[in-house]
C-alpha cells in the first residue's frame, strides 16, 4: 500500500507535530509549519491529530495512489486536482488506485498538508517521523521527496465499488478553518526578555510599523522588512533557548521569527514571542505579504490556542461519527 | 503588564546564586533565567534544575533547553497551566537536590592543528601577538566545561579559553565549515558537528564524530561534561577517521 512521487515539488517533506525531548541536545522539534493544518488534515481522514503527513510548499508535487486511500489535504490552496478534476481542500476525499493528485495553481497559503488515512509506514527517529534537513534524519530518509519515491502507507482501504471512469469520490464533512487566518488583523506577541534592549521609540515602532515577509525566508525563520529598529543595550548576549515564534533582532535592526525548524539555541535579543495560535497565520503568509504586531498577555495567547483546541476536536469527533460540520 | 527585560541595572541585582528570574515566553514556553553570565556555578544550578524536572515528569513538558545561566521548559499550556509549571519550578529552587555537584564525565577528544584544517589560526595568533604554536599550546593546555549544547545538533558551547585567545566572532561567517572543525569565539571553544556556515575561527579539526543520528546517543557531548584536547598528527587523523 503506497503512494509514488510522479514529479516532486519545491520542497516536500515528511512532518508530524514535531520530535519533542531532544532541545538539550541541540535538536529542533521541526515539525509542520502550520501546526493547525496539520491537526485538520488529519483529523479529516480519522487519523489521530499528530500523524506524519507530507507537507507541500509550491510548486507542489504530482503523485500517484497506488492503492485506493482516503486523504485530506488542509493549509494552503494550490488548486489540488485528482486526474485534472478540481477537489476541494479540508474535506475526505476517496481516491482511486491509479488516480494522480496534483496541484495547478496557488490561491492562498504557502504549505500544505497532505494526510492519508492510516498514516504513512515509517520508522521515527527519536520518536518523531519529522525530516530534520540539517541533520538528514527523519521522515523519507531525512530528505525532501524526490521524482520516483515510493511512500509505504500503513492502512489499505477496503475493496470500493467504482464505476466506470469514476476517479474519486468526495466526503461528505467539511469544515473551514478560514476564521483562524483573519486576513488584516494584526498577529500577536507577548514581549519577550530582550524587549526593552529596544529604544522606546523602537518598542513602538514594532506595534506601529507595517513588517514585509522578505525572500530570505524559510523553514528555519521568517526574516522580515520595514523601519530599522535601534538598539539600547549593546551587552554581548550570550546563547540562550530559543523556539518557534520566537522573534530575534538582528544587527542590522531588522528582525527574524523563527520558524519550525529554528535552531534550539540563539544570541540575538529576543524581542518578542509570537502566541502559538498566531504561528499558522505567520507561516501561511508569503514573501511579499506585509503584516503588523499587536502586543497580547500570554492569557490571550492561551485562549486562542484553547478555541483552536475545541474547533479542531468538533472536527475530529465529526467525523469519527460521521456528521456533517 | 510584565515586561521582562535586561537592562545593566537588572543584571547587577542578579548576582551570581541569587533566586533566578522565572518569566513567559508568551504561552509557549517558562524560562528561568540566572543573568547573562559564563559561571560554572550558575551553570551546576540550570544542569541540577534541569535533571530535577527531568526526573519529575510533569505532563506537559515538551522540550527541556539549558543554556548557559538559563532553562527554558517549553510546555502545552492546554495540559500544564503556566501557574503549576513555575509553582513546580520554585518547589524545586526552593528545595536543590541534595546531591554534590556531580563532576561531569571526562572527554578527550584529538585534534589536528595542521594549517589545512586550521584556516584561521595564523590570523588569530597575529591578533593576539602570538605565534600559532602558542595559541595551540593555550587551546590545549586547559580543561573546558561544556556549558550547553546548541545551534546544531552535537554542538558543545564549551568554556572559557584563555584571554589571550579569546576573539569576537567572524563579521562575515564562512558559508561552509567542515564537519568536525573546532573553533574560537569570544570566550567560547566549539566544534562543529556537521558542515554548515559559521562565524568561528577555525584552529583545527577532530576525526571524531560529535553527533550521529543513527547512535543510541546520538550526541557525543552533552552540557557539564569536561573536555580536554590533545594535538594529534594529520595521519593519526585519517587512520581514526578510517575506522568510523
Amino acid at each position: 500500500m503506497s503512494l509514488q512521487i510522479i514529479r516532486a515539488g519545491l520542497l516536500d517533506t515528511v512532518q508530524d507535530r514535531g520530535r519533542y525531548g531532544y532541545a538539550e541536545l541541540g535538536i529542533p522539534a521541526g515539525g509542520a509549519m502550520d501546526p493547525l493544518a496539520l491537526s485538520l488534515a488529519n483529523s479529516l481522514t480519522g487519523n489521530d491529530p499528530g500523524t506524519a503527513v507530507l507537507e507541500f510548499h509550491f510548486p507542489a508535487p504530482r503523485i500517484r495512489f497506488l492503492q485506493d486511500a482516503r486523504i485530506a489535504l488542509a493549509g494552503a490552496d494550490f488548486s489540488p486536482c485528482i486526474n485534472g478534476q478540481p477537489i476541494p481542500m479540508h474535506t475526505p476525499v476517496l481516491v482511486r488506485a491509479g488516480a494522480e493528485l496534483h496541484f495547478t495553481q496557488r490561491v492562498w497559503g504557502a504549505w500544505t498538508c497532505l494526510a492519508v488515512a492510516g498514516g504513512l509506514a515509517l520508522e521515527p527517529w527519536l520518536g518523531s517521523h519529522s525530516t530534520d534537513l540539517v541533520v538528514g534524519a527523519g521522515g523519507w530518509n531525512g530528505r525532501a521527496l524526490q521524482d520516483g519515491d515510493v511512500l509505504p502507507l500503513l492502512q489499505p482501504e477496503t475493496g470500493h465499488d467504482w464505476r466506470e471512469g469514476e476517479t474519486h469520490r468526495c466526503g461528505r464533512q467539511y469544515s473551514n478553518p478560514a476564521g483562524f487566518y483573519p486576513a488584516d488583523a494584526p498577529l500577536r506577541f507577548c514581549p519577550g526578555p530582550e524587549h526593552d534592549w529596544m529604544t522606546p521609540g523602537a518598542q513602538q515602532q514594532l506595534e506601529t510599523e507595517r513588517w514585509r515577509i522578505t525572500t530570505q525566508s524559510n523553514r528555519m525563520g521568517y526574516r522580515m522588512d520595514g523601519a530599522i529598529l535601534e538598539q539600547q543595550e549593546t551587552a554581548d548576549l550570550l546563547s540562550a533557548a530559543v523556539l518557534p515564534g520566537t522573534i530575534q533582532l538582528l544587527p542590522d535592526g531588522r528582525f527574524i521569527v523563527l520558524m519550525a525548524d529554528a535552531q534550539t539555541t540563539g544570541g540575538y535579543p529576543r524581542i518578542g514571542q509570537l502566541i502559538r495560535a498566531d504561528l499558522p497565520r505567520l507561516a501561511q503568509m508569503v514573501p511579499g505579504e506585509t503584516f503588523r504586531l499587536v502586543r497580547v498577555a500570554p492569557e490571550a495567547g492561551r485562549e486562542a490556542m484553547e478555541r483552536q483546541r475545541q474547533w479542531l476536536q468538533r472536527v475530529y469527533y465529526g467525523v469519527k461519527f460521521n456528521r456533517s460540520s | 503588564m510584565f515586561f521582562p527585560g535586561r537592562s545593566d541595572k537588572r543584571i547587577a541585582a542578579l548576582s551570581l546564586g541569587m533566586t533566578p528570574r522565572l518569566y513567559p515566553l508568551a504561552d509557549a514556553a517558562l524560562c528561568i533565567d540566572w543573568g547573562n553570565q559564563i559561571d560554572p556555578e550558575l551553570n551546576d544550578r540550570v544542569l541540577a534544575l534541569c535533571e530535577q524536572l527531568h526526573a519529575m515528569r510533569l505532563p506537559g513538558v515538551l522540550n527541556l533547553a539549558p543554556a548557559y545561566s538559563s532553562l527554558t521548559v517549553v510546555y502545552d499550556a492546554a495540559l500544564l497551566p503556566y501557574a503549576r509549571l513555575c509553582a513546580a519550578v520554585e518547589a524545586l529552587l526552593a528545595h536543590p537536590t541534595a546531591q554534590e555537584t556531580t563532576q561531569g564525565r571526562l572527554v578527550e577528544i584529538p585534534v589536528c592543528y595542521d594549517p589545512e584544517m586550521a584556516p584561521d589560526l595564523e590570523a588569530l595568533a597575529r591578533r593576539s601577538g602570538l605565534d600559532p604554536e602558542a595559541v595551540i599550546q593555550l587551546h590545549l593546555e586547559r580543561e573546558y566545561r561544556v556549558y550547553m549544547l546548541g545551534f546544531l545538533p552535537g554542538f558543545p558551547y564549551m568554556g572559557t579559553v584563555d584571554p589571550a585567545i579569546a576573539a569576537p566572532r567572524h563579521a562575515r561567517p564562512r558559508l561552509k565549515v567542515p564537519a568536525g572543525s573546532v573553533g574560537i569565539a569570544g570566550a567560547q571553544t566549539g566544534i562543529y558537528p556537521l558542515e554548515s556556515p559559521g562565524g568561528w575561527h577555525l584552529i583545527g579539526r577532530t576525526p571524531l564524530r560529535l553527533f550521529d543520528p543513527a547512535a543510541a546517543a546520538p550526541a557525543l557531548l552533552k552540557a557539564g561534561d569536561r573536555v580536554r584536547f590533545h594535538r594529534i598528527s594529520p595521519e593519526q587523523f585519517q587512520e581514526i577517521t578510517d575506522q568510523r
